[in-house]
Protein backbone atom coordinates (compact mmCIF):
# COMPACT_ATOMS: atom_id res chain seq x y z
CA UNK A 1 0.00 0.00 0.00
CA UNK A 2 0.68 3.71 -0.67
CA UNK A 3 2.23 6.08 2.05
CA UNK A 4 0.44 9.10 3.09
CA UNK A 5 3.57 10.71 1.99
CA UNK A 6 2.73 10.13 -1.81
CA UNK A 7 -0.03 12.28 -0.89
CA UNK A 8 1.83 14.74 0.39
CA UNK A 9 3.75 14.41 -3.20
CA UNK A 10 1.01 14.62 -5.48
CA UNK A 11 -0.76 17.34 -3.26
CA UNK A 12 2.70 19.47 -3.71
CA UNK A 13 2.91 19.02 -7.48
CA UNK A 14 3.60 22.27 -9.23
CA UNK A 15 1.79 20.69 -12.11
CA UNK A 16 -1.47 19.97 -9.90
CA UNK A 17 -4.14 22.61 -10.82
CA UNK A 18 -4.51 25.11 -8.70
CA UNK A 19 -7.91 27.25 -7.52
CA UNK A 20 -8.37 29.68 -10.28
CA UNK A 21 -8.18 26.46 -13.19
CA UNK A 22 -10.99 25.30 -10.89
CA UNK A 23 -12.69 28.57 -10.48
CA UNK A 24 -12.15 29.15 -14.42
CA UNK A 25 -13.99 25.93 -15.61
CA UNK A 26 -16.22 25.00 -12.92
CA UNK A 27 -18.15 28.94 -12.16
CA UNK A 28 -18.97 30.83 -15.27
CA UNK A 29 -17.99 34.63 -15.78
CA UNK A 30 -15.84 34.89 -12.81
CA UNK A 31 -15.49 38.99 -11.79
CA UNK A 32 -12.15 38.78 -9.53
CA UNK A 33 -12.51 41.41 -6.56
CA UNK A 34 -9.58 42.84 -5.56
CA UNK A 35 -8.22 43.75 -1.90
CA UNK A 36 -8.72 43.72 2.07
CA UNK A 37 -9.57 47.44 1.67
CA UNK A 38 -7.12 48.25 4.92
CA UNK A 39 -3.73 47.55 3.45
CA UNK A 40 -3.35 46.25 0.37
CA UNK A 41 -4.08 43.37 -2.42
CA UNK A 42 -2.63 39.27 -1.40
CA UNK A 43 -2.17 37.97 -4.84
CA UNK A 44 -2.08 34.45 -2.92
CA UNK A 45 -5.49 34.81 -2.10
CA UNK A 46 -8.37 35.04 -5.28
CA UNK A 47 -11.90 35.94 -4.98
CA UNK A 48 -14.91 37.46 -6.72
CA UNK A 49 -18.18 36.46 -7.66
CA UNK A 50 -19.21 34.42 -10.30
CA UNK A 51 -22.31 31.85 -11.19
CA UNK A 52 -22.32 28.38 -10.22
CA UNK A 53 -24.80 27.30 -13.71
CA UNK A 54 -27.63 30.06 -12.47
CA UNK A 55 -26.96 30.67 -8.60
CA UNK A 56 -24.32 33.62 -8.22
CA UNK A 57 -22.01 32.80 -5.57
CA UNK A 58 -18.56 34.11 -4.10
CA UNK A 59 -15.79 31.94 -4.53
CA UNK A 60 -12.04 32.18 -2.98
CA UNK A 61 -9.15 30.28 -2.92
CA UNK A 62 -6.02 30.07 -2.14
CA UNK A 63 -3.68 30.64 -5.36
CA UNK A 64 -0.03 28.69 -5.37
CA UNK A 65 1.56 29.72 -9.00
CA UNK A 66 2.60 27.57 -12.09
CA UNK A 67 5.97 29.23 -12.62
CA UNK A 68 8.67 30.50 -10.31
CA UNK A 69 7.96 34.24 -11.31
CA UNK A 70 3.83 33.39 -10.28
CA UNK A 71 5.00 31.67 -7.38
CA UNK A 72 6.97 34.83 -6.49
CA UNK A 73 4.26 37.13 -6.61
CA UNK A 74 1.74 34.47 -5.41
CA UNK A 75 4.20 34.15 -2.40
CA UNK A 76 4.22 30.23 -3.16
CA UNK A 77 0.37 30.73 -2.08
CA UNK A 78 1.28 31.27 1.68
CA UNK A 79 -1.32 34.18 2.54
CA UNK A 80 -0.65 37.53 4.39
CA UNK A 81 -3.00 39.10 6.98
CA UNK A 82 -4.45 41.18 4.65
CA UNK A 83 -4.91 37.76 2.36
CA UNK A 84 -7.16 36.67 5.52
CA UNK A 85 -8.93 39.72 5.50
CA UNK A 86 -9.39 40.38 1.96
CA UNK A 87 -11.29 36.78 1.87
CA UNK A 88 -13.30 37.98 5.21
CA UNK A 89 -14.35 40.93 3.10
CA UNK A 90 -15.70 39.10 0.48
CA UNK A 91 -17.23 36.27 2.48
CA UNK A 92 -19.10 39.07 4.56
CA UNK A 93 -20.07 41.10 0.95
CA UNK A 94 -21.70 37.54 0.16
CA UNK A 95 -23.40 37.50 3.52
CA UNK A 96 -24.94 41.10 2.69
CA UNK A 97 -25.93 39.31 -0.94
CA UNK A 98 -27.13 36.47 0.36
CA UNK A 99 -24.77 34.52 -1.86
CA UNK A 100 -23.25 31.18 -0.90
CA UNK A 101 -19.85 31.01 -0.26
CA UNK A 102 -17.38 28.30 -1.75
CA UNK A 103 -13.64 28.52 -0.76
CA UNK A 104 -11.12 26.22 -2.60
CA UNK A 105 -8.04 26.02 -0.07
CA UNK A 106 -4.26 25.15 -1.30
CA UNK A 107 -1.98 26.44 1.01
CA UNK A 108 1.21 24.62 2.99
CA UNK A 109 0.42 27.31 5.85
CA UNK A 110 -0.32 30.97 6.78
CA UNK A 111 3.30 32.91 5.46
CA UNK A 112 5.67 33.51 8.51
CA UNK A 113 7.28 36.56 8.08
CA UNK A 114 8.20 39.95 9.80
CA UNK A 115 5.38 42.02 8.25
CA UNK A 116 2.78 39.26 8.91
CA UNK A 117 3.56 39.51 12.34
CA UNK A 118 3.40 43.16 12.08
CA UNK A 119 -0.07 43.02 10.70
CA UNK A 120 -1.32 40.38 12.79
CA UNK A 121 -1.32 37.17 11.26
CA UNK A 122 -2.67 35.38 13.98
CA UNK A 123 -5.09 38.04 14.61
CA UNK A 124 -6.08 37.91 10.84
CA UNK A 125 -7.01 34.03 11.34
CA UNK A 126 -8.63 34.16 14.59
CA UNK A 127 -11.11 36.96 13.44
CA UNK A 128 -11.79 34.71 10.34
CA UNK A 129 -12.97 31.55 12.66
CA UNK A 130 -14.88 33.83 14.34
CA UNK A 131 -16.86 35.47 11.83
CA UNK A 132 -16.91 32.23 9.52
CA UNK A 133 -18.71 30.65 12.16
CA UNK A 134 -21.43 32.84 11.89
CA UNK A 135 -21.83 33.89 8.43
CA UNK A 136 -25.62 33.65 7.64
CA UNK A 137 -25.04 31.91 4.04
CA UNK A 138 -24.42 28.21 2.84
CA UNK A 139 -20.52 27.85 3.36
CA UNK A 140 -18.87 24.93 1.08
CA UNK A 141 -14.39 24.33 1.28
CA UNK A 142 -12.85 22.32 -0.74
CA UNK A 143 -9.28 21.14 0.34
CA UNK A 144 -7.53 20.95 -3.54
CA UNK A 145 -4.02 20.81 -2.65
CA UNK A 146 -2.38 21.44 0.99
CA UNK A 147 -4.27 22.28 3.77
CA UNK A 148 -1.84 23.29 6.24
CA UNK A 149 -3.09 24.20 9.22
CA UNK A 150 -4.19 27.66 10.60
CA UNK A 151 -3.85 29.20 7.34
CA UNK A 152 -5.95 26.52 5.89
CA UNK A 153 -8.63 26.57 8.33
CA UNK A 154 -9.00 30.06 7.79
CA UNK A 155 -10.98 29.46 4.90
CA UNK A 156 -12.54 26.36 6.36
CA UNK A 157 -14.55 26.83 9.41
CA UNK A 158 -17.98 25.67 6.84
CA UNK A 159 -21.04 23.91 6.67
CA UNK A 160 -19.16 21.26 5.03
CA UNK A 161 -15.37 20.57 4.41
CA UNK A 162 -14.51 18.51 1.32
CA UNK A 163 -11.21 17.52 0.21
CA UNK A 164 -9.64 16.20 -3.41
CA UNK A 165 -8.52 12.64 -3.15
CA UNK A 166 -5.09 13.45 -3.03
CA UNK A 167 -4.95 16.53 -1.29
CA UNK A 168 -3.57 16.70 2.66
CA UNK A 169 -4.59 18.29 5.72
CA UNK A 170 -2.86 18.91 9.16
CA UNK A 171 -2.00 20.78 11.53
CA UNK A 172 1.81 21.15 9.91
CA UNK A 173 4.12 19.40 7.42
CA UNK A 174 5.03 16.13 8.28
CA UNK A 175 9.01 17.76 8.05
CA UNK A 176 7.57 20.17 10.38
CA UNK A 177 5.95 17.17 13.08
CA UNK A 178 8.93 15.16 12.37
CA UNK A 179 11.28 18.16 13.34
CA UNK A 180 9.15 19.11 16.78
CA UNK A 181 8.16 15.47 17.58
CA UNK A 182 11.56 13.67 17.22
CA UNK A 183 13.89 16.45 16.31
CA UNK A 184 14.52 15.05 12.95
CA UNK A 185 12.70 16.37 9.64
CA UNK A 186 13.97 13.44 7.64
CA UNK A 187 11.39 10.96 9.41
CA UNK A 188 8.44 13.32 7.66
CA UNK A 189 7.47 9.98 5.99
CA UNK A 190 6.84 8.12 9.12
CA UNK A 191 5.16 10.90 10.54
CA UNK A 192 3.13 11.24 7.25
CA UNK A 193 1.37 8.18 8.20
CA UNK A 194 1.18 8.86 12.09
CA UNK A 195 -0.55 12.28 11.10
CA UNK A 196 -4.04 10.62 9.45
CA UNK A 197 -3.17 13.73 6.77
CA UNK A 198 -5.17 12.15 3.97
CA UNK A 199 -8.75 12.49 2.65
CA UNK A 200 -9.64 8.67 3.25
CA UNK A 201 -8.23 8.84 6.72
CA UNK A 202 -10.30 12.47 7.53
CA UNK A 203 -13.16 11.13 6.12
CA UNK A 204 -12.97 8.31 8.65
CA UNK A 205 -11.79 10.35 11.78
CA UNK A 206 -15.61 12.43 10.70
CA UNK A 207 -13.37 15.81 9.95
CA UNK A 208 -14.37 16.11 6.57
CA UNK A 209 -17.95 15.24 4.70
CA UNK A 210 -16.94 14.08 0.95
CA UNK A 211 -13.81 12.83 -0.80
CA UNK A 212 -13.76 13.85 -4.36
CA UNK A 213 -11.97 11.26 -7.07
CA UNK A 214 -8.84 12.21 -8.52
CA UNK A 215 -7.61 9.81 -11.23
CA UNK A 216 -4.38 7.77 -10.80
CA UNK A 217 -1.58 9.29 -10.32
CA UNK A 218 -3.58 12.90 -9.84
CA UNK A 219 -5.84 15.18 -10.82
CA UNK A 220 -3.37 16.95 -13.17
CA UNK A 221 -3.68 13.82 -15.10
CA UNK A 222 -7.47 13.99 -16.12
CA UNK A 223 -8.30 17.90 -14.79
CA UNK A 224 -11.55 17.83 -16.23
CA UNK A 225 -12.68 14.34 -14.77
CA UNK A 226 -12.18 16.06 -11.38
CA UNK A 227 -13.17 19.27 -11.98
CA UNK A 228 -16.75 17.83 -13.18
CA UNK A 229 -17.43 15.91 -10.79
CA UNK A 230 -16.61 18.69 -8.20
CA UNK A 231 -19.22 20.96 -10.15
CA UNK A 232 -21.25 19.01 -9.99
CA UNK A 233 -21.26 17.91 -6.30
CA UNK A 234 -21.20 21.57 -5.55
CA UNK A 235 -24.08 21.71 -7.34
CA UNK A 236 -26.34 18.84 -5.35
CA UNK A 237 -24.88 20.29 -2.52
CA UNK A 238 -25.83 23.90 -2.62
CA UNK A 239 -29.12 22.96 -3.89
CA UNK A 240 -29.91 21.39 -0.36
CA UNK A 241 -27.95 23.57 1.86
CA UNK A 242 -29.62 27.10 0.80
CA UNK A 243 -33.09 25.32 1.32
CA UNK A 244 -32.27 25.28 4.60
CA UNK A 245 -33.70 27.89 7.38
CA UNK A 246 -30.79 30.40 8.17
CA UNK A 247 -30.88 29.14 12.16
CA UNK A 248 -30.80 25.29 11.15
CA UNK A 249 -27.57 25.96 9.19
CA UNK A 250 -25.94 28.05 11.65
CA UNK A 251 -26.98 25.29 14.59
CA UNK A 252 -25.93 22.43 12.37
CA UNK A 253 -22.59 24.54 11.66
CA UNK A 254 -21.92 24.90 15.61
CA UNK A 255 -22.37 21.32 15.82
CA UNK A 256 -19.98 20.17 13.12
CA UNK A 257 -17.14 21.88 14.80
CA UNK A 258 -18.58 21.24 18.46
CA UNK A 259 -18.37 17.87 18.27
CA UNK A 260 -14.38 17.37 17.63
CA UNK A 261 -12.39 16.62 20.23
CA UNK A 262 -11.08 12.99 22.34
CA UNK A 263 -11.24 13.07 25.75
CA UNK A 264 -11.95 10.96 29.09
CA UNK A 265 -14.19 12.43 31.89
CA UNK B 1 -21.55 39.17 47.44
CA UNK B 2 -20.37 41.14 50.56
CA UNK B 3 -17.35 39.32 52.41
CA UNK B 4 -15.50 39.06 48.96
CA UNK B 5 -11.98 39.38 49.77
CA UNK B 6 -9.65 41.11 46.61
CA UNK B 7 -6.01 40.91 47.42
CA UNK B 8 -5.32 44.85 47.30
CA UNK B 9 -3.34 47.22 45.37
CA UNK B 10 -1.26 47.82 48.65
CA UNK B 11 -1.10 44.09 49.86
CA UNK B 12 0.24 43.27 46.36
CA UNK B 13 3.24 46.06 46.50
CA UNK B 14 3.80 44.87 49.46
CA UNK B 15 4.51 41.97 48.55
CA UNK B 16 7.14 42.75 45.97
CA UNK B 17 8.94 44.96 48.86
CA UNK B 18 11.28 47.07 47.31
CA UNK B 19 11.26 45.81 44.10
CA UNK B 20 11.64 48.84 41.50
CA UNK B 21 9.16 47.91 38.74
CA UNK B 22 11.43 48.78 35.88
CA UNK B 23 10.23 47.86 32.67
CA UNK B 24 11.95 46.63 30.48
CA UNK B 25 14.70 45.33 32.97
CA UNK B 26 18.28 46.42 32.50
CA UNK B 27 21.05 43.36 32.30
CA UNK B 28 23.81 43.30 34.86
CA UNK B 29 26.90 41.27 33.79
CA UNK B 30 27.06 38.50 33.23
CA UNK B 31 27.64 35.56 36.23
CA UNK B 32 27.53 32.70 34.46
CA UNK B 33 30.19 30.75 37.46
CA UNK B 34 27.94 31.25 40.04
CA UNK B 35 26.63 27.70 40.62
CA UNK B 36 22.66 27.48 41.44
CA UNK B 37 22.68 26.23 44.92
CA UNK B 38 19.46 24.11 45.42
CA UNK B 39 16.39 26.29 46.95
CA UNK B 40 17.80 28.94 44.28
CA UNK B 41 17.00 30.22 41.44
CA UNK B 42 19.25 32.14 38.49
CA UNK B 43 17.09 34.64 36.70
CA UNK B 44 17.15 33.95 32.76
CA UNK B 45 17.30 37.93 32.21
CA UNK B 46 20.17 39.18 34.53
CA UNK B 47 22.01 36.18 35.37
CA UNK B 48 21.61 36.73 39.13
CA UNK B 49 21.19 33.57 41.26
CA UNK B 50 19.06 34.58 44.51
CA UNK B 51 16.51 31.77 46.67
CA UNK B 52 13.24 31.35 45.50
CA UNK B 53 11.39 33.23 48.05
CA UNK B 54 12.83 36.14 46.85
CA UNK B 55 10.69 36.18 44.13
CA UNK B 56 7.76 36.85 46.05
CA UNK B 57 4.77 35.64 45.59
CA UNK B 58 3.88 37.86 42.13
CA UNK B 59 7.35 35.70 40.53
CA UNK B 60 9.13 38.71 39.51
CA UNK B 61 13.07 39.12 39.90
CA UNK B 62 14.02 41.24 42.85
CA UNK B 63 17.12 42.22 40.47
CA UNK B 64 15.96 43.13 37.13
CA UNK B 65 12.11 42.59 37.56
CA UNK B 66 11.74 39.73 35.13
CA UNK B 67 8.34 38.63 34.97
CA UNK B 68 8.68 34.94 35.85
CA UNK B 69 6.01 32.39 34.53
CA UNK B 70 2.99 31.27 36.82
CA UNK B 71 1.38 28.55 37.34
CA UNK B 72 -2.46 28.44 36.86
CA UNK B 73 -2.90 27.90 40.86
CA UNK B 74 -0.76 31.00 41.33
CA UNK B 75 -2.32 32.97 38.62
CA UNK B 76 -5.88 32.11 40.11
CA UNK B 77 -5.14 33.13 43.94
CA UNK B 78 -3.25 36.16 42.91
CA UNK B 79 -7.12 37.45 40.24
CA UNK B 80 -9.86 35.85 42.49
CA UNK B 81 -11.11 36.73 45.41
CA UNK B 82 -10.15 34.23 48.66
CA UNK B 83 -11.94 31.72 48.25
CA UNK B 84 -13.84 32.37 45.51
CA UNK B 85 -13.12 30.07 42.91
CA UNK B 86 -15.27 27.23 41.75
CA UNK B 87 -12.98 24.97 39.67
CA UNK B 88 -15.56 23.55 36.28
CA UNK B 89 -14.87 20.36 34.28
CA UNK B 90 -11.84 19.18 36.37
CA UNK B 91 -11.59 15.73 35.60
CA UNK B 92 -11.24 15.90 31.46
CA UNK B 93 -8.27 13.99 30.80
CA UNK B 94 -6.97 13.69 26.91
CA UNK B 95 -6.80 10.27 24.95
CA UNK B 96 -4.73 10.05 21.90
CA UNK B 97 -6.45 10.19 18.61
CA UNK B 98 -3.60 9.30 16.40
CA UNK B 99 -2.36 6.93 18.44
CA UNK B 100 0.75 8.25 18.93
CA UNK B 101 3.47 6.69 20.23
CA UNK B 102 4.25 7.27 24.18
CA UNK B 103 1.70 10.04 24.43
CA UNK B 104 -0.71 8.69 27.11
CA UNK B 105 2.94 8.22 29.06
CA UNK B 106 3.60 12.01 28.46
CA UNK B 107 0.23 13.29 29.86
CA UNK B 108 0.97 10.76 33.10
CA UNK B 109 4.19 12.17 33.24
CA UNK B 110 3.16 15.73 33.16
CA UNK B 111 0.26 15.29 35.07
CA UNK B 112 2.60 13.91 38.06
CA UNK B 113 4.82 16.26 37.62
CA UNK B 114 2.51 19.27 37.49
CA UNK B 115 -0.65 18.19 39.73
CA UNK B 116 -2.93 19.47 36.87
CA UNK B 117 -4.87 16.95 34.51
CA UNK B 118 -4.06 19.13 31.39
CA UNK B 119 -2.58 23.02 29.84
CA UNK B 120 -6.19 24.66 31.37
CA UNK B 121 -7.92 24.99 34.69
CA UNK B 122 -11.65 26.48 34.26
CA UNK B 123 -14.11 27.84 36.81
CA UNK B 124 -15.91 30.92 38.16
CA UNK B 125 -14.88 33.57 40.83
CA UNK B 126 -15.60 36.93 41.81
CA UNK B 127 -12.73 39.69 41.15
CA UNK B 128 -13.73 42.92 43.75
CA UNK B 129 -17.07 41.23 44.14
CA UNK B 130 -17.84 41.25 40.16
CA UNK B 131 -18.92 37.24 39.22
CA UNK B 132 -16.98 35.84 36.35
CA UNK B 133 -15.70 32.83 34.29
CA UNK B 134 -12.35 32.53 34.29
CA UNK B 135 -10.14 30.15 32.77
CA UNK B 136 -6.22 30.04 33.31
CA UNK B 137 -3.68 27.74 31.02
CA UNK B 138 -0.71 26.59 32.25
CA UNK B 139 2.39 26.70 30.71
CA UNK B 140 4.02 23.80 33.09
CA UNK B 141 1.96 20.95 31.16
CA UNK B 142 3.45 20.71 27.93
CA UNK B 143 4.26 24.34 27.11
CA UNK B 144 -0.14 24.86 27.48
CA UNK B 145 -0.29 23.27 24.25
CA UNK B 146 -4.05 23.15 22.83
CA UNK B 147 -5.47 19.53 22.33
CA UNK B 148 -8.78 18.42 22.98
CA UNK B 149 -8.62 18.93 26.97
CA UNK B 150 -7.79 22.35 26.71
CA UNK B 151 -10.21 22.73 23.42
CA UNK B 152 -13.20 21.52 25.35
CA UNK B 153 -13.11 23.19 28.86
CA UNK B 154 -12.63 26.20 27.02
CA UNK B 155 -15.33 25.66 25.13
CA UNK B 156 -17.68 24.74 28.02
CA UNK B 157 -16.53 27.65 30.23
CA UNK B 158 -17.75 29.95 27.44
CA UNK B 159 -21.30 28.36 26.62
CA UNK B 160 -21.55 28.39 30.17
CA UNK B 161 -20.80 32.16 30.32
CA UNK B 162 -23.38 32.44 27.69
CA UNK B 163 -26.66 30.58 29.45
CA UNK B 164 -25.55 32.18 32.71
CA UNK B 165 -24.63 35.59 30.84
CA UNK B 166 -21.81 36.14 32.51
CA UNK B 167 -18.24 37.61 31.37
CA UNK B 168 -15.06 35.70 30.57
CA UNK B 169 -11.58 36.29 31.29
CA UNK B 170 -8.80 33.83 29.51
CA UNK B 171 -5.55 34.09 30.54
CA UNK B 172 -3.74 32.91 27.75
CA UNK B 173 -0.27 31.32 27.19
CA UNK B 174 0.61 28.07 24.72
CA UNK B 175 3.25 27.31 22.52
CA UNK B 176 0.63 26.26 20.24
CA UNK B 177 -1.16 23.15 18.85
CA UNK B 178 -0.80 19.55 20.80
CA UNK B 179 1.05 18.23 18.30
CA UNK B 180 0.44 14.55 19.48
CA UNK B 181 -3.60 15.19 18.47
CA UNK B 182 -3.02 16.32 14.60
CA UNK B 183 -6.02 17.99 13.41
CA UNK B 184 -8.27 17.71 16.34
CA UNK B 185 -5.92 20.16 17.42
CA UNK B 186 -6.44 22.26 14.72
CA UNK B 187 -9.93 21.86 15.15
CA UNK B 188 -9.83 23.06 18.62
CA UNK B 189 -9.42 26.65 17.05
CA UNK B 190 -12.60 26.55 15.40
CA UNK B 191 -14.30 24.73 18.19
CA UNK B 192 -13.93 27.71 20.40
CA UNK B 193 -13.79 30.40 18.47
CA UNK B 194 -17.17 29.44 17.57
CA UNK B 195 -18.36 29.12 21.39
CA UNK B 196 -16.51 32.99 21.74
CA UNK B 197 -18.85 34.31 18.84
CA UNK B 198 -22.10 32.75 20.28
CA UNK B 199 -20.36 34.35 23.55
CA UNK B 200 -20.00 38.28 21.71
CA UNK B 201 -23.43 37.87 19.93
CA UNK B 202 -25.29 37.57 22.93
CA UNK B 203 -23.67 41.01 24.30
CA UNK B 204 -21.49 39.66 26.77
CA UNK B 205 -17.67 40.73 27.81
CA UNK B 206 -14.84 38.23 27.04
CA UNK B 207 -11.18 40.08 28.29
CA UNK B 208 -8.17 37.81 27.24
CA UNK B 209 -4.87 38.26 29.67
CA UNK B 210 -1.82 37.21 26.86
CA UNK B 211 1.05 36.20 29.33
CA UNK B 212 4.26 34.39 28.46
CA UNK B 213 4.44 32.74 25.93
CA UNK B 214 1.22 32.74 24.09
CA UNK B 215 1.72 31.50 20.12
CA UNK B 216 0.53 29.50 17.91
CA UNK B 217 -3.04 28.03 17.37
CA UNK B 218 -3.66 30.08 20.43
CA UNK B 219 -2.55 33.33 19.12
CA UNK B 220 -4.74 32.79 16.07
CA UNK B 221 -7.84 31.88 17.86
CA UNK B 222 -9.41 32.89 20.90
CA UNK B 223 -6.02 34.75 22.56
CA UNK B 224 -6.90 37.43 20.25
CA UNK B 225 -10.61 37.77 20.00
CA UNK B 226 -11.30 39.16 23.21
CA UNK B 227 -13.40 42.52 23.19
CA UNK B 228 -10.53 44.13 25.58
CA UNK B 229 -7.03 42.27 25.02
CA UNK B 230 -4.66 42.98 27.83
CA UNK B 231 -0.86 42.08 28.57
CA UNK B 232 1.31 41.27 31.08
CA UNK B 233 4.76 43.66 30.30
CA UNK B 234 7.31 41.92 28.03
CA UNK B 235 5.45 38.33 27.25
CA UNK B 236 6.07 36.86 24.09
CA UNK B 237 2.88 37.32 21.84
CA UNK B 238 3.32 35.78 18.05
CA UNK B 239 1.95 33.75 15.60
CA UNK B 240 4.84 32.26 14.11
CA UNK B 241 7.84 31.33 16.12
CA UNK B 242 10.62 33.16 16.08
CA UNK B 243 13.32 30.92 15.26
CA UNK B 244 10.88 29.92 11.85
CA UNK B 245 10.81 33.55 10.85
CA UNK B 246 14.47 33.80 11.33
CA UNK B 247 14.77 30.91 8.91
CA UNK B 248 12.55 32.55 6.20
CA UNK B 249 13.93 35.73 6.23
CA UNK B 250 17.44 34.70 6.96
CA UNK B 251 18.25 37.44 9.38
CA UNK B 252 18.49 37.64 12.92
CA UNK B 253 15.05 39.12 14.67
CA UNK B 254 15.97 42.03 17.20
CA UNK B 255 14.96 41.54 20.73
CA UNK B 256 11.33 43.65 20.71
CA UNK B 257 10.07 41.57 18.15
CA UNK B 258 6.58 39.69 18.93
CA UNK B 259 6.77 41.51 22.99
CA UNK B 260 3.71 42.82 24.35
CA UNK B 261 5.00 46.42 23.55
CA UNK B 262 5.18 45.38 19.66
CA UNK B 263 2.07 44.66 19.71
CA UNK B 264 0.41 46.91 21.85
CA UNK B 265 2.57 49.53 18.90
CA UNK B 266 1.09 47.56 16.53
CA UNK B 267 -2.68 47.87 17.86
CA UNK B 268 -3.11 44.05 18.58
CA UNK B 269 -3.06 44.97 22.55
CA UNK B 270 -5.03 47.12 24.21
CA UNK B 271 -3.22 47.92 27.38
CA UNK B 272 -0.28 46.18 29.22
CA UNK B 273 -0.62 45.90 33.20
CA UNK B 274 1.88 45.07 35.34
CA UNK B 275 0.72 41.70 37.58
CA UNK B 276 0.12 43.80 40.60
CA UNK B 277 -2.19 46.04 39.21
CA UNK B 278 -4.12 43.23 37.17
CA UNK B 279 -6.78 42.21 39.64
CA UNK B 280 -7.72 45.70 40.15
CA UNK B 281 -7.76 46.70 36.24
CA UNK B 282 -9.72 43.90 35.65
CA UNK B 283 -12.42 44.38 38.60
CA UNK B 284 -12.61 48.08 37.12
CA UNK B 285 -13.31 46.98 33.25
CA UNK B 286 -15.81 44.13 34.88
CA UNK B 287 -17.81 46.89 36.98
CA UNK B 288 -17.46 49.32 33.79
CA UNK B 289 -19.41 46.26 31.65
CA UNK B 290 -21.71 45.61 34.90
CA UNK B 291 -23.10 49.05 35.61
CA UNK B 292 -22.13 48.49 39.01
CA UNK B 293 -19.85 51.62 39.75
CA UNK B 294 -19.64 51.03 43.27
CA UNK B 295 -18.83 47.32 43.09
CA UNK B 296 -21.85 44.21 43.98
CA UNK B 297 -24.50 44.64 46.54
Amino acid sequence: MAGAYDNVKIARKVSRPTALDYINHIFEGFVELHGDRQFRDDKAVVGGVAWLVDRPVTVIGIQKGKSMEENIERNFGSPHPEGYRKALRLMKQAEKFGRPIINLINTSGAYCGVGAEERGQGEAIARNLLEMAELKVPTISVVIGEGGSGGALALAVTDRVWMLENSVYAILSPEGFASILWKDANRAKEAADVMKLTANDLLEMGMIEKVIKEVKGGAQNDFGFTANLLKSKLVTELDMLCDKPIDQLLSERYARFRKFGEFSE
Amino acid sequence: MAGFKLPDLDTLRSRVKDIKLELPGKKEPAKEDVPVPAGGIKCPSCENVFEKKELGKLKICPKCARYFRLNSKERIRLTADEGSFKEMDAALRAKNPLDFPDYEEKIARMQEKTGLKDAVITGTCTIGGEKTVIGVMDSGFMMASMGSVVGEKLTRAFEYATKNRLPIIIFACSGGARMQEGIVSLMQMAKVSAAAAKHSQAGLLYITVLTDPTTGGVTASFAMLGDIIISEPKALIGFAGRRVIEGTIKQKLPDEFQTAEFQLEHGFVDLIVTREEMPIKLRDILRLHSGRKDGAE
